[in-house]
């Protein structure tokens, strides 16, 4: 892992390389091959402890940390700075340290304000890895290297190479790190990317990026190979980003009317956790094509396999186990 | 008794070109003549032959965080910071704690200012109490005192009531007050945290859209010009801002305006590190915005430099971004930030640096003791070394904080020498420690 971006830390799906991303991919696989044959705890993480440094609630993604540290035989601390003495604006320093006083060899840290990661790994505060695992509304790369791995997974002819596919992203896009980051880290892997949204709920300025963008999802349903829905917040009404859940769903939500336009291969995603009948029905959300359960799966996969890159440089010897 | 002591400065330059020697005498500047001839009835001759010799810089634009927040600058440490940055008149942006919207409240930074005795430090009084934006604080009390308040602005916060706005600017016309407006429309800045735009839509963080500040401009510019009132725009920060002063300009209207020397120089490319350092307002904007700031001050559309120094405890900066305070530290970089940015890229020459930092912000704010080289004038004068290249230190500062964004940076033009009043207060880029109070 000599490249940019998994050097050291996890912040950004826009620091990775497309070889850095498929090795990620590729670990994922060979850790679910050998979990899936019966060997669920390996020891290679034994003796490392990784903190779950979560300044948000997240109980999903800290889970599938949790679990992925868990396999891998990693010791875990779970450090939930919310409700705790810690308070806006202070102990994001104090709190890193403080943890890797106890001996932390890598912080999943998880934070509303965007950026918090990226401080943390330049600060100098710590010299533990970092991963962040979802800061404010910039990024969430774990959660983009899943999607990609689920997608690999449904498209296996693609293997590192996804230009035949394209892959919409619906809905909240301004407020999204789940957007950011696959937008990214798809675009590094050749796909065609188109977000779907209002007007209202698109950053100024995406012109720059590398995508295709449609203000009518009905216009670009059927060309789909792969279609993300975003969890829409009820407060983003109350910020006067649309007029009202029945007005959105209807526009931009995956119903059952619009099940029946998708391509017979097309998948449908879903970060979670999910508003059924606002941005996807329950039809959709259970319909054979949904993979939105295989990501999560997934997760702890990737997580795993990102833990084992960033700690193994040297790894407890294990024969036979990964190579 | 430092005011008793005289100079003779020899073989300096002055903005124009012109070669002169220049001597001061009980505060004043004495004589100026192509040839002074040196001789022991001087204290002290210096030879400025490397030297441009320019009338002290004036800031209109100045946080100093006493009283309330000591820990991060005093009236004096600013001073001394704006010594060292070539200043020798600064001006007490209202927003401490008590806020400056009292009688009360300026006159006690006047007399700190005067105890310090390093610059004059005048105060800028608040428009409306506790710059809450409800009711105007009592502006005429201000005039009226010893500190002598021209200049109004709840600067830190926009005056976005209309009505308010209107008021203020009716009201100061008896005592030829300025309202100095920090242009934010509210309502579209809500959790701002940077320049909206890609670089925002990137980084995920709360974009600050040019327009909430170029909407506020827009109509204050007409409110000003309907009322016959005394308008000036804080730190200007984006093209059309500049654009909509120039047009207010060309159609006669009464409105001056400022820009920093950080949105001269830097942009929001710097937010993708995430270092808080960057985080300021109004925000860095673009390389667009940075070029019409550069072109508008160079054409005369805006009249002035101003600093907006703004200290920030390590604590308030040392966080992550959207924790953090806004604001940077400018009082001893804005001389090398200027040259570099307009200077030397031919933007403009010395003479239109001295209208721009000395000359133009004396005369708005009506500091007559400032903005000129004349004989019998108070001897406020800076000797910098125009092709001095150094690197910015920001433990090397004489302010209390250490927010500089420009550490590390290499700037050309350096801070010689500053006379404040006749005394010499900075001597070789370093503080003396003389004021004029101990010489009184």
């Amino acid at each position: 892992m000599q490249e940019k971006g998994m050097n050291r830390h996890l912040l950004s799906t826009k620091d990775l390389t497309p070889a850095t991303i498929i090795e990620i991919l590729d670990t994922a696989r060979e850790l679910g091959r050998i979990t899936d044959g019966g060997m669920k705890k390996l020891p290679t993480l034994r003796g490392r402890t990784v903190v779950n440094l979560f300044f948000e609630d997240s109980t999903r993604t800290r889970l599938s940390f949790e679990a992925a540290a868990k396999r891998l035989s990693a010791d875990v601390i779970n450090f939930s700075a919310k409700g705790s003495s810690v308070s806006k604006g202070e102990g994001l320093k104090d709190t890193a340290q403080t943890l890797e006083a106890m001996g932390a060899d890598l912080i999943v840290l998880r934070h509303g304000a965007s950026g918090a990661a990226q401080r943390l790994a330049d600060s100098g505060w710590v010299d533990a890895a970092i991963v962040n695992a979802g800061d404010g509304t910039h990024e969430h790369p774990t959660q983009a290297l899943l999607d990609a791995y689920t997608i690999r997974s449904h498209f296996p002819e693609c293997a590192n190479d996804f230009s035949a596919l394209n892959i919409g992203i619906v809905g909240d896009i301004l407020h999204s790190r789940v957007a950011r980051s696959n937008v990214f880290l798809l675009k590094a892997l050749g796909a065609k990317v188109t977000l779907i949204a209002p007007p209202t709920l698109l950053p100024i300025g995406f012109e720059s990026w590398p995508v295709n963008v449609s203000y009518h999802l009905d216009s670009v349903l059927g060309s789909l190979d792969a279609i993300m829905m975003l969890r829409i917040q009820s407060e983003r009404m109350s910020e006067l980003f649309f007029p009202s859940e029945r007005e959105y769903a209807r526009d931009f939500g995956l119903g059952n009317l619009r099940l029946k336009e998708l391509k017979a291969r097309a998948i449908i995603m879903h970060p979670g956790p999910m508003n059924r009948g606002m941005e996807i029905s329950a039809a959709s959300a259970d319909s054979p094509r949904s993979v939105i359960l295989d990501q999560v799966s997934n997760g702890i996969l990737i997580r795993m396999a990102v833990l084992y890159l960033l700690l193994g440089g040297n790894p407890v010897p294990v024969e036979g186990v990964l190579v | 008794m430092n005011q008793s002591r005289s100079f003779l400065i020899k073989s300096a330059t002055l903005a124009d070109g012109t070669g002169v020697d220049l001597s001061i005498i009980n505060g004043k500047v004495d004589q100026i003549s192509d040839r002074l001839e040196s001789n022991e009835s001087f204290d002290e001759v210096l030879d400025a032959s490397e030297f441009l010799l320019l009338p002290g810089f004036v800031d209109l634009h100045t946080h100093l965080r006493e009283p309330g927040r000591e820990s991060t600058e005093t009236v004096l440490t600013g001073s001394q910071a704006a010594a060292r940055g070539g200043f020798t008149a600064i001006t007490a942006m209202a927003n401490t704690n008590p806020v400056a919207d009292t009688a009360g409240v300026v006159e006690q930074v006047a007399r700190l200012g005067r105890e310090a005795g390093i610059c004059d430090v005048f105060s800028i009084g608040a428009v409306s109490v506790g710059l809450r934006g409800e009711t105007l604080a009592e502006m005429s009390a201000m005039a009226h005192s010893a500190a002598q308040v021209r200049i109004f602005s709840d600067d830190g916060n926009c005056v976005s009531d209309p009505l308010l706005m209107r008021r203020a600017l009716e009201y100061v016309k008896s005592f030829d007050g300025i309202i100095a407006q920090h242009a934010q429309e509210p309502a579209l800045t809500q959790g701002a945290q940077m320049n909206e735009g890609s670089v925002s839509s990137l980084l995920g963080l709360k974009g600050w859209p040019a327009i909430a500040e170029e909407s506020i401009i827009a109509r204050d510019i007409l409110m000003a010009n309907y009322l016959g009132s005394r308008l000036h725009i804080c730190h200007l920060s984006t093209a059309g801002g500049v654009e909509l002063v120039r047009w207010a300009k060309a159609n006669g209207m009464k409105v001056t305006a400022e820009v920093t020397p950080h949105h001269l120089l830097l942009t929001d490319e710097l937010a993708k590190s995430f270092d808080p350092i960057y985080k300021v307002n109004p925000p860095l904007r673009q390389m667009s915005d940075v070029l019409a700031l550069r072109g508008g001050l160079a054409d005369g559309t805006i009249d002035i430099v101003a600093t907006d120094h703004a200290p920030h405890s390590m604590e308030d900066k040392e966080c992550e971004w959207n924790a953090a305070s806004f604001g940077m530290l400018g009082l001893e970089t804005a001389f090398g930030v200027v040259v570099e940015s307009m200077i030397n890229t031919s933007h403009m020459d010395w003479n239109r640096l001295v209208e721009v930092m000395s000359k133009k912000p004396a005369q708005i704010a009506g500091y007559t003791n400032h903005g000129e080289i004349a004989v019998g004038q108070s001897a406020n004068l800076v000797l910098v070394d125009p092709k001095a290249r150094w690197r910015v230190n920001r433990f090397a500062s004489a302010s209390r904080s250490i927010n500089t964004p420009f550490h590390g940076m290499e700037l050309t033009g350096q801070v010689r020498h500053t006379f404040f009043n006749g005394i010499h207060v900075v001597s070789n880029g370093e503080l003396t420690g003389h004021s004029y109070e101990e010489s009184l």
